[in-house]
């Protein structure tokens, strides 16, 4: 059964980032714990039931988090493990969050309140529950932007002097006729008192001496050419860091105003700009869905998520088959590769290979159709530049893959391929023949092969050249074997055999011109689908008759490659409906109305890795494959099952269980294994509990096969444990409080091979360290001689019993 | 308003000299403003910076330095002079060697007693001001290299004085250095290039504010002789600081015409200790900035580029008014030209010589808003230059375009002009003793007597026939209050004359007594042109605040319509202009019309059409056309004004009722000027 609210929003960089050893952003509807060393994302905080607005740390604690939701809640987070602490409900939607170190226990959101939007002060009730209402709101202030860099906490000094700056868009949007000098974003000096303002024009003032009536000053720095979008000071107020569209990091001197640094080719718009507490490390984050990491002035880390650029061009989402990865419009020039399981973008390709300049109103190089083969190993690619017809650029190029490279490489371009620009592109799925056709608005199809020229280098070249009456074509569509080529030419669909290239039949179904074409697959190969503006059509070339048709407004059509289904979102009256079926069968297999609000753009079936075995008759069309789609404001949608949603929440309660002790392999190696004894010891020994002890040694061993070597204990000491992981143990009482020191010695040890890891990052160990070791410089070293030191005898006596 | 056949002229290649010094009485108000010909300008800041005084210059003798004394006022220039000016009488007092090479700075302790030198030879020479002149008092020790900038404790103890380098801190009473203050070029800077305190600045805690050829404004501890602060503000020079009264505002000029302010702030609010920051930065200039004054409620700067920029520091003005905009004055406040209507001639005043031009004719009618084809070009008959090394203080042109009277601080000289075919020129060689100068000149309408002023606001009346010039008499003033005179005017009957001196007053003289017959009664505000009707024989006078007076010389009292005027009061947009009317004329076909104009616009006041309502439109001439005739009247108001023509030097009616327009596009004085420094801009 697939619900509403099992929509999940797949979205990255969020709209506010925090740091310590950890960047915490938030991402959709939870929040991403990275590390800022290695990249790679620590946890994943879920449980917010809608979009993270905000996130801040907790300036009581610096191990904990909060964010905001637009679902009212408040939560607070263990960071480092990855933990829920405490859940306030304040019941608004809440759209930006920020703290005061001078107020413990207050946090300030902003809400909407009527028409507008209201700063809010909310006393933290201090109870022990998990869940607790805030009921005690107080304004703060009323009628403030409801974007985060719109409001900033300045630290005043008295603690009576409370600074909060908000700007009122319309009432000091400009004095001066002509001068576009909207404020943008502010920021306060974390040690003076004086104001950071970005404004439309690129202007960056700095305010002070703002308590007096009238005799406020401000000083002008002018570098940007377009609007500021984000501010920040550094925590000892030395510099000011600037962003806007140029993608620039600009670094300002507090004490020397006309010095600057810079950072530039940052690859994107920056939206938000955060400073780690020490000062040591910036981190941009950017519009194209990307983290930036910098430190001492210079790109550490990229965190990469789903480029969201400004259109997607590409009339069809692609899969990858080698790497699974979704292939879209990535960089302005580039194609991503993004990996929907890992939420991260696996790599970029530069499709056009020329500089992007960031300035509005410029018409540079887009990519505007890719497609791939069957395995791969060839990609296809169209770049545009200008719309008109005069200044019309656009060229082709093939890309083969290059198997030791493990990337596309440039086979062929071919300039201006067509008189007029190309409207659909597609491979033949057949085995033998690779063979491409592209269809252009110059009323013709072209039909481009691999020529198989004596020298090594082979380059493509056109084969046949096709049009049918004069008339445009609008798509094309080769059939599941590729033994057919359906080319639909306004209303009519003319099929091809791409043998001979003879003009085997027409389908015709006035009025309306054919928009989109499939193939039925699998069994239904023999259906032909279009769609026209009202229609959607299914013809069986067997018969070559139209078998049915149904009055509807398509806007995407997708098959299933893996089963017969095709997906079709059909817009209604400003929203999309989804309906799943087979052409063959008249009634559909799944519909859901209001599945997003305006159009879907593009739509496809990803295969899954492991088949669901739902026998649900509704979630059935899910189990060889998942539906993504994109909607008009870019997001990529996806249904899952509740089993699965259910699934991941047992995962996530292991994890919560465990958290009382630090997780490291060895611990999951063996604290699992002691847990599963202690469960066996306390509860009555049941045959069920006997079978699921089963998986739990499936992890076990997992552990161990995924965990580096160079971590693990010498082998010899593992293999008993591993293979009475995979018994069936019955252990004596008698054993246990041996045991149970024996564990806490690993635990202590455990314990302080994190604090290794973590370098700076904390005193969390509980004392008892028997040896400290004298320098950290070879710790793993040491590590394994301390662990060869431990007596491991219990293991021995676990053997034997 | 009617149509016009307009000469558009702009052969007049007027050239403001660059703004050098600037020095402020805050007493009086007055604002001194050197130029770099070493002339010499009164502005008065609660007057609306009416240019009150104009010194002329003298070739050769540029100022570098101006420094008030209470009410007088000293000068220094590279010619190693110290100079002290005669306010009444518009001229040098005095000059004084200071016997140190030339001199590059001068300033005058707070007490008003003590006037400091700095000198090419390193020496700072001290000069006590007395009563009747400077006397050279001491030299402080003396350094090597040229001391290029100085600056007074408020308390007078002490003197600053910055050199290539160096900031050397005297002990004004033992003529002792106390500190020695080294300041170091920028970073990256060649070290052939020395870093070179053009100005210095100190405040009344000690502090010692610098401003260098590297571009920085640094800030030092006075007392124990370390630098606190440094503000790098450009990649050129800052060339000169100003500090409010109150010492909380600090402004400072750069090469790049930038104007820098700091303000001494408190960093946290509410805390007593306070920085220096730097806040606003204006850009109102596009060649360096040499002068700057910082006038607590304004900043004013001045530069290579000749303007005068009076910029308002809003956040310290509670109303705002046309009192508190931006300003800047490019043109002098009085006549450069002057015009015979008969002859079609027109006489202009430059630095040191005169040219005369013949209009040019043209022929046919066309469209409003065409250009006519020229019969004959305007014709340049005369270059006329002076002799000596002075400026040419005033000139005229007699109606007839028989007489040219061009007059310096020391000598006036008188030509017959003959142009019919051949030009021929001849100076009149016998001048009556008493008329060895005049600060204004004037010729009756019938071109038979010449009116010269001279010293304390008397007139020498002379009269002029073919043989030559004899003197008549000399009116004299009622009360003398010693002024000198600044402008004058003689009616068209020849009955009346009328003299208005830097007092504000004007007096005014029967010619045919002989005598004073009355003075009108004194405004707060100085007048800025008049001029007598000559129908009704009504003086009227434009003020520098913009307000419109009428006289009746024959009721001594103000007309009717006068009258009218200050009690309806005058519209809103007249009074908010920032430029003065510098000439009034009359139409002579209807002596009802009076045509007037300032630096962006002329008008044609009629005075039988109804005063304009407070809120109705002002400059309405566009509007007019586009209603219907009968609407006309009833929308149309005695103000007439056209903004056609701009950068107006000069607007006259001649006897055909066509009208001369002087135009001088800022552009082309821009255009003229030196190349400002290189500044990197954007995507270039």
């Amino acid at each position: 059964m697939v619900e509403q609210t099992d929509i999940r929003v797949v979205r990255c960089g969020g709209s506010k980032i925090c740091f310590s050893t950890f960047l915490i952003c938030a991402s959709g509807d939870s929040v991403k714990v990275f590390s800022t060393r290695t990249e790679e994302c620590v946890h994943v905080l879920h449980g917010h039931a809608n979009q993270v607005t905000g996130v801040a740390l907790n300036p009581a604690n610096h191990l904990q988090v909060y964010s905001c939701s637009l679902d009212g809640t408040v939560r607070l987070w263990d960071f480092i493990d990855g933990i829920l602490i405490k859940t306030f409900t304040v019941g608004y939607k809440i759209s930006s969050i920020y703290v005061s170190n001078k107020h413990i226990g207050v946090i300030f959101i902003i809400l909407p309140m009527q028409k507008h939007f209201q700063l809010v002060a909310v006393r933290l009730p201090s109870a022990l529950e998990q869940e607790l209402e805030a009921r005690e709101l107080s304004a703060v202030l009323s009628d403030v932007s409801p974007v985060p860099a719109c409001t900033a906490f300045g630290q005043g000094v008295s603690p009576s002097c409370l600074i909060f700056v908000c700007f009122r868009f319309k009432l000091k949007a400009t004095d001066k006729k002509g001068a576009r000098n909207a404020f943008t974003c502010v920021a306060c000096h974390p040690k003076d008192d004086c104001i950071a303002t970005g404004h439309q024009d690129g202007k960056i003032r700095l305010w002070r001496n703002f308590n007096q009536k009238k005799e406020y000053t401000y000083s002008t720095q002018h570098w940007h050419h377009n609007a500021v979008s984000a501010l920040c000071f550094s925590p000892e107020g030395m510099h000011l860091l600037s962003g806007g569209v140029e993608s620039v990091l600009v670094q300002w001197h507090c004490k020397e105003v006309n010095k600057k640094n810079f950072l530039p080719r940052l690859g994107g718009a920056i939206a938000h700009i955060c400073v780690s507490p020490d000062g040591q490390m910036y981190s941009t984050s950017h519009t194209n869905n990307k983290i930036t990491i910098i430190s001492s002035f210079r790109v550490s880390a990229v965190i990469q998520g789903l480029v969201k650029g400004a259109k997607n061009k590409l009339p069809h989402l692609m899969i990858d088959p080698r790497t699974k990865a979704l292939v879209l419009n990535g960089k302005p020039g580039h194609l991503q590769f993004y990996s929907l399981e890992r939420d991260k973008q696996l790599y970029s390709l530069d499709i056009v290979q020329q500089e992007y300049i960031y300035q509005a109103g410029l018409d540079q190089f887009e990519v505007v159709k890719a497609a791939l083969d069957g395995t791969a190993s060839w990609l296809a690619t169209v770049e545009q530049r200008g719309s008109k017809i005069s200044s019309l650029e656009f060229s082709l190029k093939l890309w083969s893959f290059n198997e030791k490279a493990q990337s596309f490489e440039l086979n062929t371009t071919i300039t201006a391929p067509h008189q007029n620009m190309i409207t659909a592109m597609c491979f033949s799925p057949a085995m033998d023949t690779t063979m491409l056709v592209t269809v252009a608005k110059d009323d013709q199809f072209k039909v481009w092969l691999l020529g198989s020229d004596l020298d090594e280098q082979t380059s493509w070249s056109c084969e046949h050249l096709g049009s049918y009456h004069g008339l445009q074509p609008t798509n094309c569509c080769f059939s599941g074997d590729g033994s057919l080529l359906a080319v639909s030419f306004a209303e009519v669909v003319t099929l091809w055999s791409p043998d001979t290239w003879e003009l085997l039949t027409t389908l015709c179904q006035p009025p309306g011109t054919i928009e989109d074409l499939c193939f039925g697959r699998l069994s239904c190969s023999k259906y032909l689908l279009g769609t026209t503006t009202k229609n959607l059509l299914c013809w069986n070339l067997l018969t070559c008759a139209l078998e049915w048709s149904t009055s509807m407004d398509v806007c995407v059509l997708r098959t299933d490659p893996l089963s017969e289904n095709v997906a079709a979102f059909c817009h209604n009256s400003g929203k999309t409906d989804l309906f799943v079926f087979r052409p063959s069968e008249p009634r559909p297999l799944f519909t859901q109305k209001a599945v997003c609000v305006g159009r879907v753009q593009r739509c496809i079936f990803v295969p899954r890795e492991d088949p669901l075995d739902s026998c649900d008759e509704w979630s059935q069309w899910l189990n060889r494959s998942r539906l993504h789609f994109l909607t008009e404001q870019m997001e990529l949608l996806t249904f899952s099952t509740r089993a699965e949603d259910e699934r991941i929440l047992n995962s996530r309660k292991e994890l919560l269980v465990d958290d009382s002790v630090a997780m490291t392999p060895f611990y999951l190696l063996l604290g699992k294994h002691r847990q599963q004894q202690q469960e066996k010891q306390t509860s009555v020994p049941s045959q069920a509990a006997d079978r699921a002890q089963l998986p739990q040694g499936c992890v076990a061993i997992r552990e161990l096969l995924h965990t580096p070597a160079h971590v693990l204990p010498p082998a010899s000491f593992l293999c008993s444990v591993f293979l009475n992981s995979l018994l069936i143990s019955n252990t004596d009482e008698k054993e246990l409080p041996e045991q149970e020191v024996d564990s806490e010695k690993e635990e202590v040890d455990s314990e302080e091979e994190m604090e290794m890891n973590n370098g700076p990052q904390g005193v969390r160990t509980q004392g008892s360290v028997g040896e400290a070791p004298p320098s950290l410089s070879r710790a793993e070293e040491k590590e394994l001689r301390r662990l060869r030191k431990t007596d491991f005898s219990w293991v021995t006596s676990l053997t034997s019993s | 308003m009617g149509e016009f056949t307009v000469h558009r002229v702009r052969f007049f290649h007027y050239m403001p000299s660059a703004v050098r010094a600037l020095a402020f009485q805050p007493q009086r108000q007055k604002i001194a403003v050197a130029r770099t010909d070493g002339s010499l300008e009164i502005l008065n800041r609660a007057d609306h910076l009416f240019q009150e005084k104009v010194i002329p210059g003298r070739e050769q003798r540029g100022t570098e330095a101006l420094a008030w004394a209470g009410q007088r006022l000293f000068s220094a220039g590279l010619n190693g002079e110290l100079v002290e000016y005669d306010m009444q009488e518009l001229r040098e007092k005095y000059r004084l060697d200071a016997s140190g090479g030339p001199v590059w700075t001068l300033t005058c302790n707070p007490q008003g007693t003590r006037l400091a030198v700095g000198c090419e030879d390193g020496t700072v020479k001290l000069f006590e001001v007395c009563d009747d002149g400077i006397q050279f008092e001491r030299n402080l020790a003396k350094q090597k290299g040229r001391i290029l900038s100085l600056s007074w404790h408020p308390s007078g103890s002490r003197l600053v004085a910055g050199m290539a380098g160096v900031i050397w801190v005297f002990d004004a009473g033992t003529g002792q250095s106390v500190h020695r203050l080294l300041v170091e070029r920028g970073t990256g800077a060649p070290r052939s290039k020395e870093c070179v305190v053009w100005s210095v600045v100190c405040l009344s805690d000690g502090t010692i504010v610098s401003g260098d050829s590297s571009g920085n404004v640094k800030v030092w501890d006075g007392d124990t002789g370390t630098l606190i602060r440094n503000h790098q503000v450009t990649k050129w020079d800052v060339l000169a600081l100003s500090v409010s009264q109150d010492e909380t505002s600090l402004v400072a000029g750069t090469s790049e015409g930038t104007v820098v302010q700091f303000q001494h702030l408190s960093v946290v609010l509410g805390r007593e200790d306070k920085e220096w920051v730097q806040t606003r930065t204006f850009k109102n200039h596009t060649h360096d900035v040499r002068a700057v004054l910082e006038l607590d409620t304004a900043v004013v700067s001045g530069g290579m580029d000749t303007q005068l920029v009076v910029r308002p520091l809003l956040d310290k003005i509670d109303v705002k008014t046309s009192a508190s905009a931006l300003r800047k004055i490019h043109f002098p406040h009085r006549r450069l030209v002057s015009c015979s209507r008969t002859a079609r001639l027109l006489l202009f005043q430059h630095r040191i010589h005169l040219e005369l031009w013949r209009l040019g004719e043209s022929e046919g009618t066309g469209v409003p808003g065409s250009s006519l084809p020229i019969k004959r070009k305007p014709e340049k008959l005369l270059h006329l230059k002076t002799k000596g090394e002075e400026h040419i203080c005033c000139s005229a042109l007699s109606p007839c375009g028989g007489w040219v009277v061009v007059s310096t601080v020391t000598n006036l000289r008188l030509y017959r002009l003959q142009c019919d075919e051949t030009i021929s020129i001849t100076k009149v060689s016998k001048l009556p003793k008493v008329v060895s100068s005049a600060n204004q000149i004037c010729f009756s309408s019938d071109s038979s007597y010449l009116f010269t002023a001279s010293t304390c606001s008397s007139v020498h009346v002379l009269a002029l026939s073919q043989s030559g010039c004899t003197f008549v008499c000399t009116l004299k003033p009622k009360s003398c209050s010693g002024q000198a005179i600044l402008l004058l005017t003689a009616s068209d009957d020849g009955k009346w004359l009328a003299a208005a001196n830097a007092d504000h007053e004007v007096q005014v003289y029967n010619l045919q007594k002989r005598k004073a017959y009355c003075t009108v009664p004194v405004y707060s505000s100085g007048v800025t042109a008049m001029s007598i009707n000559p129908a009704t024989n009504n003086l009227f006078m434009v003020h520098a605040d913009q307000q419109i007076f009428e006289f009746s010389l024959e009721q001594k009292q103000y007309t009717d319509w006068s009258r009218l005027v200050h009690r309806k009061g005058l519209h809103p947009q007249w009074l908010e202009r920032d430029t003065p009317v510098t000439n009034v004329t009359f139409s002579p076909r209807n002596p009802a019309h009076v045509i007037l104009h300032d630096m962006y616009m002329f008008c044609i006041i009629d005075q039988t059409l109804p005063l304009p309502e407070r809120n109705s439109q002002l400059v309405n001439q566009l509007t007019l056309r586009s209603l219907p005739e009968k609407e006309r009247r009833a929308h149309s108001h005695a103000f007439k004004i056209c903004k056609t023509f701009k950068e107006l030097l000069f607007v006259e009616l001649l006897e055909d009722q066509s009208l001369v327009v002087i135009e001088r596009p800022l552009l082309d004085i821009t255009a003229q000027l030196p190349p400002p420094v290189r500044q990197k801009k954007f995507a270039t």
